[in-house]
């Protein structure tokens, strides 16, 4: 005889599409960490690390000649170049609509700064103008996105009650900007901090920013000069909010060209010679365009660069973005209990937002610069850098919306907390972020291959040093397709897992 | 409060300034760079110097403007942004390739018959020999910047020579250093086991204390190859005056301050001709370094 069980135990558990889309990926960075080259090459890293750590204990300020100058200059390419931006991303976000401006805008913004840079100083040399222009073009590509995606969201109770006959103008600047103005002003002064970052990395390549110095001081082991510099420029960002007025603003705009500096004088002929014969695959230069040999010969051109140098650097880029991903995630998941007041007391708290406010403001180029100074050359260099600062990034904006979750009086509380409570609460948001951030961190991976790690970006700085421009811009072109793919496979899966559209600023 | 009108005036405003106001600044100056091949600071003292005795020997004001890498130089001269380069004798070869009527017009006495040094950390247990050093295959080896002659072109090509295949299928990484003063340093620190430099690099590091014999040594020197030379742009006579070029040549050549020359470091300038380079150009055809 026997009695039928009424309540019978679900033999195998189900797993939510979050969970599954989290292993997948883990085990996509588990797969590539066994392919992925990490080392540490130097034989004596220690040595190094305590001269640097030296360095940091005694900063010489008196080191760099003229450093108001060049805090001044930094600031003037960032402004230049996030106002330029700005605006322009707000013209196209007005047409962002149309297809063609959508993949222009995800096409630019695909290239990295320090890549426009090198671009514009093929056609108009070390001139201030192509600083501003390695900034304005790529964030007006992420400018017009997020504009128009703000302006499409908001909710625009006045444009209902609008008289009829109201023109598009006064209907846009009356009753359409005014309501989502602040989202748009603070997603802009979020930009300018990056404007910041990029402006001073662009220095590493010539321009006259912080960077450039920093280059120098590095590579010449001055660590205490290096550090001197790192904390003027942490300073300047952690005092952003006290000199960055939105009265000063125009004032600033006005300013700025006049403290970009000299430089070279631009000629038309460099700029017609450079879209006109430079870009020209070397097969077509010249060639006649009817005979098919020529195009042969071109085929044979695009296949050999996409064997030998495109496909490598692709599945470089590749591997190495996806372990950085994970390993971002894991860190702004392990970070971001230090800034929150469910888990720490203020002292805890402060110490974790003084790390993290360094980690993220600390461009990733420069952190990868360092620890590559430190281990010698492997991806794993590039893995740190890469997680630290985006961990950090992450950390910081889950922390902030940790503190926001309600909780029960009954609450557990350490690791009970952070396990049962606080992580499946605030995990979809922490998914939002890291997806939203899978793009950026890919086109970081391209650029660290300028510091010699084989990524894309090491075969476009190899065709630039051997001035074979076609050959660089066909690389970019490749690159440009690899982030376009993730950018839309990323909002393809935050789309099916319904991700909060509120990450952007990850 | 900011309003959206400010913000796109002052930009439009702003965008005007840039196009107009900063670059006319160096018009009239005469302006040359050279290519990084070492420490900045020390590049900048050497250079700066050269730069106050062209502009009192030429009566035009001459600046030096310091660039980042090999290309970025070359890229310069190209643009007419720069006119005058102590070059390489790779960048030298490209840039008169890019800039048909310009001429090569000086060069290092020592520069007739430069050479590269391969160098080795001492855990290598490699050993300085007159035999190409087959045994670095297997190791870790590290160039000097990508367009180098001394730190790249000459080196590849040997070990291409020596070894009947590609630096990347004969060591077990291969990286570039960026610049000789590096090069050593990195394989001084055992990042990299072994590397090549340019040997003016090296008497001059040796010479001040920063290398550390037990650490590293010379296992093998390079038959010797043409290098370094100041090339001028063919257009300047026509910008200056003429006979400009001639002038700047003369006075290249009547460099005799010793603290000068020994900052270079060279003996003295001697004339030169774009024709000296040929040797360089046609190993870097093989190579494969210009199409």
């Amino acid at each position: 005889m026997t009695a039928a069980p009424t309540i019978s135990a679900p033999t195998t558990p189900r797993y939510s599409a979050v969970v599954k889309t989290s292993v997948g990926f883990v085990a996509v960075a588990a797969v590539c960490l066994a392919f992925a080259d990490i080392s540490i090459t130097t034989l004596d890293p220690w040595s190094e690390m305590k001269r640097m750590a030296w360095g940091v204990l005694t900063p010489d300020f008196s080191a760099v000649a003229g450093l108001g100058m060049v805090v001044m200059q930094t600031i003037a390419f960032a402004l230049s170049g996030v106002a330029l931006g700005a605006v322009g991303g707000f013209l196209l976000s007005q047409v962002f609509h149309l297809g063609p401006v959508r993949w222009i805008c995800a096409s630019v913004r695909a290239i990295h700064e320090l890549f426009w840079a090198l671009i514009f100083m093929q056609m108009l040399g070390l001139s201030p103008l192509t600083g501003v222009l390695a900034i304005a073009i790529p964030y007006a590509g992420i400018c017009a996105k997020v504009y128009a995606e703000t302006l499409e969201e908001a909710h625009l109770p006045a444009l209902r009650i609008l008289p009829r006959g109201t023109g598009i103008l006064s209907a846009f600047f009356f009753a359409r900007l005014p309501d989502v103005w602040v989202h748009i002003k603070n997603y802009t002064s979020y930009r300018f901090e990056c404007g910041l970052r990029s402006s001073a990395v662009l220095g590493f390549i010539g321009l006259p920013t912080l960077g450039f110095h920093l280059e120098t001081a590095f590579s010449e082991g001055s660590y205490s000069e290096a550090a001197a510099l790192m904390i003027i420029f942490y300073l300047l960002i952690a005092t952003l909010r006290y000199w960055m007025r939105p009265k000063l603003v125009g004032i600033y705009v006005l300013a700025a060209p006049f403290l970009l500096g000299g430089g070279a004088v631009i000629e038309m002929s460099n700029i017609v010679r450079f879209l006109t014969v430079d870009i020209v695959p070397a097969p077509l230069r010249g060639a006649a365009l009817l005979d098919g040999q020529t195009w042969d010969n071109l085929g044979h051109w695009a296949g050999t660069l996409l064997i030998d140098q495109a496909l490598p650097g692709m599945v470089a880029t590749l591997l190495l973005s996806q372990i950085a991903l994970v390993a971002t995630g894991v860190l702004a998941l392990a970070l971001f209990p230090l800034i929150s007041e469910k888990f720490f007391g203020p002292v805890v708290r402060t110490v974790g937002h003084g790390f993290l406010v360094i980690m993220r403001s600390t461009p990733e180029f420069i952190l990868a610069y360092v620890f590559l100074q430190l281990w010698g050359p492997s991806m794993l260099p590039a893995i740190v850098a890469l997680s630290l600062h985006n961990g950090a990034i992450i950390g910081h904006l889950m922390g902030r919306f940790s503190d926001e979750v309600r909780l029960r009086p009954d609450s557990p509380g350490g690791i009970n907390l952070y396990g049962f409570e606080i992580l499946p609460r605030v995990y979809g948001q922490f998914l939002a972020f890291l997806f939203y951030r899978w793009e950026v961190i890919m086109r970081e991976t391209a650029i660290l291959g300028i510091l010699g790690i084989a990524t894309l970006g090491f075969f476009v700085d190899s065709a630039l040093a051997d001035i074979r421009l076609d050959r660089a811009m066909f690389l970019i072109a490749v690159m440009v397709a690899v982030n376009v793919a993730v950018d839309s496979l990323s909002r393809h899966i935050r789309k099916r897992l319904r991700l909060d559209a509120r990450a952007r600023e990850a | 409060m900011l309003s959206i009108r400010t913000l796109i005036l002052s930009t439009v405003i702003s965008v005007f300034l840039i196009g107009g106001v900063s670059p006319r600044a160096f018009a009239d100056t005469f302006v040359f760079t050279a290519i990084p091949d070492e420490d900045e600071a020390r590049l900048r003292e050497r250079f700066n110097k050269v730069a106050d005795y062209l502009s009192k020997e030429l009566g035009v004001k001459t600046e030096y403007v310091p660039v980042k890498s090999y290309a970025a130089a070359v890229t310069a001269f190209r643009n007419n942004q720069v006119q005058l380069a102590w070059f390489g004798g790779l960048s030298g070869v490209r840039a008169r390739i890019l800039v048909p009527d310009s001429e090569a017009i000086a060069q290092g006495y020592e520069d007739q018959a430069f050479v590269t040094y391969f160098i080795a950390h001492a855990s290598t247990g490699l050993k300085s020999s007159l035999e190409f050093p087959k045994g670095m295959a297997g190791r870790t080896f590290t160039f000097g910047s990508k367009g180098s002659t001394s730190g790249r072109l000459m080196p590849e090509y040997y070990v291409r020579r020596n070894f009947k295949n590609a630096p990347g299928e004969i060591f077990t990484r291969v990286g570039f250093s960026g610049n000789h003063v590096k090069t050593i340093a990195l394989v001084q620190s055992g990042a990299y086991q072994v590397g090549a430099v340019n040997f003016k690099v090296w008497e001059n590091e040796l010479k001040s204390g920063n290398i550390d014999p037990a650490k590293v040594s010379i296992i093998w020197e390079t038959p010797p190859y043409p290098d370094y030379q100041w090339t001028i742009r063919g257009d300047v006579d026509k910008r200056w005056k003429p006979g400009f070029k001639q002038r700047v040549g003369e006075v290249l050549l009547g460099m005799k301050d010793p603290e000068l020359l020994a900052s270079f470091p060279r003996k003295s300038f001697i004339p030169a001709k774009n024709s000296d380079y040929q040797p360089i150009l046609d190993v870097a055809k093989q190579i494969k370094l210009i199409d």
